[in-house]
C-alpha cells in the first residue's frame, strides 16, 4: 500500500515536472515533395520551451530526430571466391530507418543519459533492430554496422551534434538536409527536451515525404498497373524514337 | 575573329555548366538524382558511336548506366525499352526498302521469345538470391572481352592485308555441313536459302536470353552469326536483325516491366533523345573516316569498359557490405 502511494505520489511529481516545462514546435514544412527536378530538401525545424514556473536547474538539452519509413532491408557481404568479388552472406536486418537524423544543442553524451537513450532509441545505432540473425554468421554485429556506415555516407543517416541553436535557453532552431533518394512515407519527428539527461518532455509529429505530380503518376502506375505501364514505355519510347529520327531526316532534305 | 568567337564559345560552356548543376532529375523507378545533361550526354556519345559503327550501343551503353550509379536491374531493363526505340526507325527503313526477311525473322523471333523468357526466370532467379548483379557484371566481362578483342585482332588483319596489297578474299568455304543435315528444313525465300529452322531458332533463343539478362538487342551477336552460320546475304541481314530486336527487346520490356518495375520511362526517352541526336553526328562522321581505323578505335572502346567491368569484380572493394531490399 505503502509503495502504491508512493509510486502515485511518484507519478504526480513527475507529471508536474513534466508540465512545467513544454515544446511548442514550429516547422518550415510539414511536406516533402519529390518531384522531376528534386536533389534533396532542407527542413526548418524551429520552437520555444514554455513554462510556467522558473526555470529549472540542471544541463538543458535538445534533442530533435527524424524517422524516415522503416523497411527491412538484406544486408549483404562480399568475399573472394574463385578470384572475384561475390556476394556470399546475407543478414536480415529487421528495422532500419530509411532515413534517420539526429540533432543535438551539445554533444550527445553529455545531454542524455544511456538508460534514457535505451529506452526511447534515440541515437542511431539504437533506432536499428537487429533480431534473428542466422547462426552461422558469426560477427552479425558488422552488418548492423555496415548499414549505419553506408548510410551515413549516403547522407541517409546523420548525427549532428551541437547543430540546434538554443537562444536564451528558450528558442530553437535547426535545419536538417535531407538527401534526393528518400523513400516515400511519413517521416516521423521527435523532439526531446532533457535535464541532467533525463528527458522532461517530448513532442511527436510527422511529416509527410511524397512523389507527386509525373513522378508519382509512372512509380505508382508501374507498381499498380505494370503491364499498362511497360507498353506505355514501349509506345512512348518508340514514338519519341520515330519524332526524332524523322525531324533530322526532315533537316537534312531540306 | 576567331578570339570572339573563342569567348562567346566559353561563355556559352559557362553558362551551360551553370545551367547543368541545377539540372538534377529525379528518375521516379531508379529512384536517385542524376543530372539530365549527363544522361542525354551518354545517350549522345553512345549514340555517335552507333551512327559511326553501325551498332546499337546496348552493350555500351548499359555498362557506362553501371557506372553513373543506375542500379543494374534498372538499368538492363530500361535499356531494353530505349533499344525498341532506337531499332525502330531503321527497321522501318529496311521494310522500306524490303530488305527483311520476315520469314527468317519470325523464326529468330519465335527463338527469341522463348529466350527471353528463359533469361528473364534465370535473371528473378538470381535477383532473389542476391547475385544478379554479378551475373549481369560476369556476362558483360565475357562478351565485351570477346567480342572487343576479336574485333580487335580482326581489323588489325584487315590493316596489314590492306597494306600488304595482296587482298586475298577467303570466303569460299563457308560451313554449311550442319545447317544442312538438320531436319525441319524451310525456304526462306528473301534470303534464297533452303535449311533447317533449328539453327536459326537456337541463335534467336541466345540472343534473347542475352536480352532479357544484359539488356542489349544483341545484333553483335546476331548479324555473324547469321553470315557464318545461316550463309544469309549481307544485304538482308542488317534488317532482319533489326526487325526481331524490336520484338525480342519490346517482350523483354514488358516482362521486366511487370515482374521487376525496374524500366524507367523518364531514363529511357532522356537517353534515347541523346542517343538520335548523336548517332546523326556519328553518321557524318563515320562516312569521313576509314572502315579498319573505326573498327579498331570501337574494339578499344568495348576492351576498355570490358576491363573496368572486370577491375571492379577482381580488385577488393572498399565497401564490402551492401544494402538491398528483401524479396526483391
Amino acid at each position: 500500500m505503502r509503495i502504491l502511494s508512493l509510486a502515485i505520489i511518484f507519478l504526480m511529481l513527475s507529471k508536474t515536472f513534466v508540465t512545467s516545462e513544454q515544446i511548442v514546435l514550429g516547422l518550415s514544412q510539414d511536406e516533402v515533395a519529390i518531384t522531376a527536378n528534386f536533389d534533396g530538401s532542407q527542413i526548418l525545424l524551429f520552437g520555444a520551451i514554455q513554462r510556467d514556473a522558473p526555470e529549472p536547474d540542471g544541463k538543458m538539452g535538445v534533442i530533435i530526430t527524424i524517422a524516415g519509413p522503416s523497411k527491412p532491408i538484406a544486408v549483404r557481404k562480399k568475399e573472394k571466391r574463385f578470384g572475384i568479388w561475390v556476394n556470399n552472406q546475407t543478414v536480415e536486418v529487421d528495422a532500419a530507418p530509411s532515413f534517420y537524423a539526429v540533432a543535438t544543442n551539445a554533444p550527445f553524451s553529455e545531454i542524455l543519459l544511456d538508460v534514457e537513450d535505451l529506452r526511447n532509441k534515440i541515437s542511431i545505432e539504437r533506432a536499428i533492430r537487429s533480431v534473428g540473425a542466422p547462426m552461422h554468421i558469426e560477427d552479425s554485429q558488422s552488418f548492423t554496422e555496415a548499414v549505419i556506415r553506408i548510410r551515413k555516407d549516403q547522407k541517409l543517416y546523420q548525427l549532428l551534434e551541437s547543430k540546434i541553436l538554443v537562444d536564451r535557453n528558450t528558442l530553437f532552431r535547426t535545419a536538417i538536409d535531407m538527401p534526393a533518394n528518400l523513400t516515400e512515407g511519413d517521416y516521423f519527428t521527435q523532439i526531446f527536451l532533457t535535464r541532467d539527461g533525463k528527458i522532461v518532455s517530448q513532442f511527436d509529429t510527422t511529416i509527410d515525404v511524397k512523389k507527386v505530380g509525373l513522378e508519382r503518376f509512372l512509380f505508382n502506375l508501374s507498381r499498380q498497373n505494370p503491364l499498362i505501364y511497360g507498353l506505355m514505355s514501349l509506345a512512348i519510347a518508340i514514338f519519341a524514337g520515330w519524332v526524332a529520327s524523322s525531324f533530322f531526316r526532315y533537316i537534312r532534305h531540306t | 575573329m576567331p578570339s570572339l568567337d573563342l569567348a562567346v564559345v566559353a561563355i556559352d560552356l559557362c553558362v551551360f555548366i551553370k545551367l547543368s548543376e541545377t539540372m538534377q532529375i529525379y528518375l521516379p523507378i531508379a529512384e536517385v538524382s542524376v543530372n539530365a545533361f549527363l544522361l542525354l550526354g551518354l545517350g549522345g556519345f553512345v549514340g555517335v558511336l552507333s551512327g559511326m559503327f553501325g551498332v546499337g550501343g546496348g552493350f555500351l551503353m548499359t555498362p557506362l548506366l553501371f557506372f553513373i550509379g543506375i542500379p543494374p536491374a534498372v538499368a538492363v531493363a530500361t535499356e531494353a525499352n530505349q533499344i525498341v526505340a532506337s531499332s525502330f526507325s531503321g527497321a522501318l527503313a529496311h521494310l522500306r526498302r524490303k530488305t527483311v526477311d520476315l520469314r527468317m525473322g519470325t523464326v529468330l523471333l519465335s527463338g527469341g521469345l522463348i529466350g527471353a523468357v528463359l533469361g528473364l526466370y534465370v535473371f528473378n532467379y538470381l535477383k532473389a538470391l542476391g547475385q544478379v548483379d554479378l551475373l549481369v557484371k560476369l556476362c558483360y566481362v565475357v562478351f565485351l572481352g570477346i567480342i572487343g578483342s576479336l574485333m580487335f585482332v580482326e581489323s588489325l588483319n584487315a590493316i596489314r592485308r590492306s597494306r600488304s596489297e595482296t587482298n586475298v578474299i577467303n570466303r569460299t568455304n563457308r560451313h554449311k555441313g550442319l545447317v544442312h543435315t538438320l531436319p525441319l528444313k524451310m525456304r526462306f525465300k528473301t534470303s534464297g536459302l533452303y535449311i533447317s529452322v533449328v539453327p536459326p531458332l537456337a541463335v534467336g533463343i541466345l540472343v534473347g536470353i542475352l536480352s532479357a539478362i544484359m539488356g542489349v538487342g544483341g545484333g553483335f551477336i546476331m548479324v555473324p552469326a547469321m553470315i557464318y552460320i545461316l550463309g544469309m546475304p549481307t544485304k538482308v541481314v542488317v534488317g532482319t536483325s533489326l526487325f526481331q530486336i524490336i520484338f525480342v527487346t519490346g517482350f523483354t520490356t514488358l516482362l521486366h516491366a511487370t515482374t521487376n518495375y525496374t524500366v524507367d520511362i523518364a531514363l529511357a526517352v532522356l537517353l534515347l533523345i541523346g542517343g538520335v541526336i548523336g548517332a546523326q553526328i556519328g553518321t557524318q562522321i563515320g562516312a569521313k573516316m576509314q572502315a579498319e581505323q573505326l573498327r579498331i578505335l570501337l574494339s578499344l572502346v568495348v576492351i576498355l569498359v570490358c576491363l573496368k567491368l572486370a577491375m571492379d569484380l577482381l580488385i577488393e572493394p572498399a565497401e564490402l557490405f551492401s544494402l538491398g531490399k528483401l524479396g526483391t
